[in-house]
């Protein structure tokens, strides 16, 4: 579905500061894959998002969907059909508005016109899939987000994001901002509307056991690349212990310090 | 003298939706107001001046401020111009149109013309008091376009541009080109702002190229009025009527300081000081009223 060919991404190109932030990456996405990534700080996880989501153009390279070359087409276009969560939980809504405009302006994707959408008819449904959620946020329509929590407004990104309906999903440590307890919260949410709704989605994670224990194909980045890429029984049977052995007979290089920092 | 100020303030009020719009709406500080200001009054006169239908003349200073709108749009989302310097660019440009509009003059009088002040003037002579048909002329037209501007940003697409305001990354991963968005902000904001202009040119009976000049400083003190007004709301219909509230009380003092000034030896050359030191002093005490908030929540935490 999503296949990026010989992508490389560099940063400051031509600088002393130049910075290879992705090399020669290679990746075929199919329809329904749940994908987890994992590596440290700066292996480039973050610059594969940014890549396939439109943020970014590679230096060289292209990214197809579904057969059609994407490589110069601008976020808010391919946001059509990839939904995308950022870390910081406030990226995801408007603050300073109701909960029912926030779905209003979510709930199916593209520019709006002049009508307004927003009826009783609408409140119940936006009403029955906050349920979901088991926040209740659905007695709380009215109020401005400001009054929520990063939890809430977390797993209200997710919901609005899965009710437009994307073709891919991304993502992008949306649990780390979160306390331990709404962090499992959003994550158990996040792993039954991908299992709901068949949704192709790839999660990049700092916890190696939620990789593990998430999704059905796994990829470890280091230093911009795509170092180790298991799917099927073969991630069934990996461990922490498994992983990070792994990565030491791969590379030789500074994993110690990162131990600590990957499986938390 | 409550008329006049509520007049002045009701004709200026449509300007400072615009600059709300703008400013509290978008998010966009937007400088283009101290030339689509004036460019609405010279489209108006010289709409007048050609026998023009009033409202026609009206339409088309609403048109006029609206291109100045979308040119400022189009400068900072496709040259990368920074949204100040954007602004300051039509606005300088728009100098030397507003002067062709007016015929290579900077200053046209319509005093002895049919304007559409005069031509309501005539009509409800008799039914209404003469001194109090203008106030109620204006209350209605502010609230009309009031009114207009709330069920605008009550539609899916004022929505989105509020939020755009807010957060733009979320109209982005929305699927909307947030270019488009402010385009659209701006050019309703300058459309408003011309109105105004062309509604104060007939209550002047001139329009001069220097009528805007300073505007969105008023515009910017009147907003911030009328924040003062209410605490936080996020309903546009009481944010809207407090740019409104706001703009009467800004004329109010600005009345006060222009005919009561020289008790303390103060002459109309003194405003646009005392705008701006207005403006100073409610920064000042919007700063002093966070921070109390803050240690007030801090001390009760404890």
């Amino acid at each position: 579905m999503i296949a990026i060919k010989n992508a490389a991404v560099i940063f400051n190109q031509g600088t002393v500061n130049e910075n290879q932030a992705l090399r020669d990456i290679n990746l075929n996405v199919k329809e329904g894959d749940f994908i987890t990534i994992i590596g440290s700080n700066g292996a480039g996880k973050s610059t594969l998002f940014n890549l396939i989501a439109g943020t970014i153009t590679p230096a060289t390279g292209s990214i197809h969907v579904n057969g059609r070359n994407v490589t110069r087409e601008p976020e808010f276009k391919r946001a059509q059909y990839i939904g995308r969560i950022f870390q910081n939980p406030l990226l995801g809504t408007a603050s300073n508005m109701s909960l029912e405009d926030n779905m209003m302006i979510t709930y199916r994707k593209g520019f709006k016109w002049l009508k307004r959408s927003l009826n009783n008819k609408m409140r119940e449904y936006f009403s029955s899939e906050l349920v979901q959620l088991k926040m209740g946020l659905e007695q709380r329509m009215k109020e401005n987000l400001v009054m929520f929590s990063g939890g809430q407004r977390q797993a209200l990104t997710l919901l609005m994001m899965v009710l437009s309906k994307p073709a891919l999903i991304l993502l992008d440590e949306h649990t780390a901002a979160l306390d331990p307890k709404n962090a499992e919260i959003v994550l158990e949410l996040t792993d039954k509307f991908i299992k709901e709704h068949k949704l192709t989605s790839m999660m990049i994670t700092h916890n190696m056991s939620h990789a593990i224990e998430y999704g059905n194909r796994l990829l470890m980045m280091d230093q911009g690349e795509i170092i180790f890429d298991v799917s099927g029984d073969a991630k069934k049977e990996l461990t922490v212990e498994k992983l990070i052995e792994k990565f030491h007979e791969l590379r030789h290089h500074g994993f110690e310090n990162d131990r600590a920092l990957l499986a938390e | 003298m409550i008329e006049a100020i509520l007049v002045e303030g009701l004709i200026y009020g449509i300007m400072v939706l615009g600059v709300f719009i703008t400013f509290r709406v978008l998010d966009f500080p937007d400088l283009t107001v101290d030339g689509s200001f004036p460019l609405g009054a010279a489209l108006m006169v010289q709409g007048i001046l050609l026998g023009m239908n009033g409202w026609l003349a009206l339409l088309i200073a609403f048109i006029g401020g609206v291109i100045a709108g979308v040119v400022t749009a189009l400068i900072h989302n496709h040259l990368k111009v920074p949204n100040l310097l954007a602004g300051i660019l039509t606005m300088t440009m728009l100098y030397s149109i507003n002067i062709r509009i007016l015929g290579n003059r900077a200053n046209v009088p319509v005093l002895d013309q049919e304007t559409l002040l005069s031509d309501v003037s005539s009509r409800l002579s008799g039914v209404v008091p003469d001194e109090y048909i203008m106030l109620l002329f204006f209350v209605v037209v502010a609230l009309v376009i009031k009114l207009l501007v709330d069920m605008f940003f009550r539609t899916d697409l004022g929505m989105t541009i509020g939020a755009m305001g807010n957060n733009e990354q979320m109209i982005i991963s929305q699927g909307i080109n947030p270019k488009t968005l402010k385009t659209i902000g701006l050019g309703l904001s300058n459309g408003l702002v011309a109105v105004s202009g062309a509604f104060a040119a007939q209550y002047l009976g001139f329009a001069d190229v220097g009528l805007g000049q300073g505007i969105i400083i008023s515009g910017l003190a009147s907003v911030m009025i009328g924040e003062f007004l209410i605490m936080k709301s996020n309903k546009i219909g009481i944010l809207t009527l407090c740019a409104l509230a706001g703009s009467v009380l800004f004329h109010a003092v600005m009345y006060v300081g222009r005919y009561y000034g020289y008790v303390i030896d103060m002459t109309p050359n003194d405003l646009n000081l005392i705008k701006g030191l207005l403006i100073i002093v409610l920064l000042i005490i919007t700063q002093a009223r966070k921070f109390n908030m803050a240690t007030f929540k801090a001390m009760v935490q404890k």
